[in-house]
């Protein structure tokens, strides 16, 4: 049927094809646009809008009822509080902490599940279920273990003779206990994704490596990593969007900012501003910069990726 | 899994006697690890619940509980409001799930079949939404779900609030669209040819073979709003509406360690359950959608 169609020379339709093809066209547009009608609607309220606006809310103040237009105001006195730096700061390390377990150890578990020729479907589910659970009860439940006195953590650290710790409730420390807990909850799909990449991975790759004499770590090197790097590198960058957006783990741990504000995330600082303080213009503001960084961020991580790839 | 495939060890490295002992060594020590990193905890929250209020701060901790009781567990229930929150959580989650799948589907048939004029525009915007750090749009999202445009309508404390910005999920409708794409031109021609509208198409050929997908979708979308904090915290105030995360987290400061803990084991019961009836598909459904998405 289609064949004939497009068989015949083009000089042979005739002169009212084109407009009625044309009107077909035109109707199976507006069907198109009746079908796309919901989702259009709540992306344009609820997403398009939402962003055009956080542009216009960062140069606006609202002040008893009363908007205005204050320019780089906002920006100004942002970049003047001393929490803002620290929110940086700390956000960054948390990023870094929170690549240093949460990249590299899924990495590795899945490397040594994929070995095994057993228990397999057991182990993934150990790995997966924290993610399945509510975030509220995974928390909290580290908040119990977190404990000083009578928490978990310090009881088995003392049954070993060793000394505890603050956790928690020291400035010291509590980044690094978000980070674990945060760690915990989170590691299992990144693991599961880099066990489905693995097992892409043709056999035929190692058994060549091996001929070649390559030891167990030369093959992880020069025959894992490089047949997995598209994924490892695509998580890279998710996983540091998504860190450098943390805002749960810390509210629920230690209620947002911790012990003299050391888990004070710049996600927080917007709640922060625009919940406690009222001050929805300031929190646009320190969301621009966020969207600012991050974006920034991408580009140079997809543009080096891009210069790697063709080295 | 047919024959086992060649990784990183060979079989036949395997099969040597000092294979073996490393292998079944590593296996049994990843085995008792995984276990104690992973249900540990769960033990200690499950059996937490039957113990009494000094007990569960008793320094050093109890393996078992001593005295089993379940007062804990039913003053959690009550004082926590667990029914409440269990039923809003799932009662927002039944209800995004079922909006998206409607105007999702709808938006990813039209997007790939129907093809209207511009169509492309529409389906780039809705992608550009996930360069978009979430939590940067929270604060004009807010604003917006105060005071509605257009029809100026506050969806605080309702679960519009939630639903309808579910269906701004530029992510399953592109999975879904990607789906539609690999239906053959065909086979909707051919409905076509036989006199039927695009609804019919949609509802009697392209849904049909498209359940795979639906169910990944179905899946990202119960999990998202089961598992989102922050959205639920700002536009479900009203004690009476909040979500398991939302209201836990709130009634957490004013209970007993013995009954909070006992709340956060009912908590995670149905989360449980679900993963363990749908373990394959989530499974399944998240590598699939995360390395082809």
């Amino acid at each position: 049927m289609t064949d004939i169609l497009e068989s015949r020379p083009a000089v042979a339709v005739s002169r009212g094809k084109p407009r009625a093809r044309r009107r077909g066209r035109a109707r199976r547009s507006l069907q198109g646009y009746l079908f796309l009608l919901g989702a259009v609607l709540c992306f344009a309220l609820f997403s398009w809008y939402p962003m055009v606006r956080e542009f216009i809310m960062a140069f606006q103040r609202t002040k008893r009822g009363r908007t205005t237009w204050v320019g780089w105001d906002n920006l100004h006195r942002i970049m003047a509080d001393p929490a803002f730096w620290q929110a940086w700061r700390n956000t960054v390390t948390f990023t870094v902490l929170a690549l240093i377990l949460g990249f590299a150890v899924p990495f590795f578990v899945a490397v040594l599940l994929n070995e095994f020729r057993h228990g397999q479907a057991y182990l993934r589910i150990l790995v997966f279920l924290p993610v399945m659970l509510p975030q509220v009860a995974s928390a909290l439940l580290f908040r119990y273990f977190y404990d000083p006195k009578y928490g978990l953590f310090n009881q088995i650290l003392h049954f070993f003779q060793l000394p505890g710790s603050a956790w928690l409730s020291s400035k010291d420390t509590a980044l690094l206990s978000v980070v674990i807990a945060a760690t915990w909850m989170n590691m299992g799909s990144a693991t599961l994704i880099y066990l489905a990449a693995l097992q892409g991975i043709p056999g035929e790759l190692y058994e060549a490596a091996e001929l070649d004499g390559a030891g167990l770590w030369r093959r992880i090197w020069h025959v894992t990593i490089p047949q997995t790097r598209m994924i490892l590198s695509l998580m890279l960058l998710l996983q540091v969007v998504a860190t450098m957006q943390m805002f749960t783990e810390a509210y629920m741990l230690t209620g947002g900012s911790g012990p003299q504000g050391s888990t004070l995330t710049v996600v927080y600082l917007i709640y922060n501003y625009a919940f406690n303080f009222n001050n929805f213009g300031s929190a646009a503001a320190l969301g621009v910069v966020m969207l600012l960084v991050l974006g920034a961020f991408s580009g140079v991580y997809l543009w080096l990726e891009r210069r790697v790839k063709e080295a | 899994m047919s024959a086992p495939a060649r990784s990183l060890i060979s079989p036949a490295q395997l099969s040597k006697w000092r294979g073996k002992i490393i292998y079944w060594t590593l296996f049994w020590l990843t085995v008792v690890v995984f276990t104690l990193v992973f249900i540990g905890p769960l033990y200690w929250m499950v059996t937490g619940g039957f113990k009494s209020t000094q007990e569960v701060i008793q320094t050093p901790p109890t393996l078992f509980p001593h005295h089993p009781q379940t007062s804990a567990y039913s003053t959690a229930w009550k004082r926590l409001n667990m029914a409440q929150l269990l039923f809003n959580t799932l009662y927002y989650a039944g209800g995004a799930l079922l909006l998206q799948l409607i105007f999702g589907v709808a938006a990813a048939y039209a997007l790939s079949k129907l093809r209207p004029i511009m169509g492309n525009v529409v389906l780039g915007l809705m992608l550009a939404t996930l360069m978009v750090p979430a939590a940067v749009l929270v604060i004009p999202q807010y604003v917006t779900v105060v005071d509605v445009p257009i029809v100026h309508v506050n969806l605080l404390n309702s679960p519009w609030a939630i639903w309808l910005p579910s269906v701004a999920n530029a992510f399953n409708i592109f999975l879904l669209k990607r789906f539609f794409d690999s239906i053959p031109e065909e086979l909707v021609q051919a409905a076509q040819i036989d006199g039927a509208g695009p609804l019919r198409t949609l509802w009697s050929i392209i849904l049909p073979i498209s359940r795979p997908i639906l169910g990944v979708v179905s899946i990202f979308a119960v999990i998202g709003v089961w598992k989102d904090f922050l959205w639920p915290l700002l536009t479900m105030q009203d004690p009476a509406k909040q979500t398991l995360n939302v209201g836990v987290n709130n009634l957490s400061i004013g209970v007993q360690q013995d009954v909070l803990i006992a709340g956060l084991t009912i908590a995670s019961i149905p989360a449980i359950v679900f993963f363990l009836l749908f373990q394959r598909s989530i499974m399944a459904g998240l590598t699939s959608g995360a390395l082809k998405g």
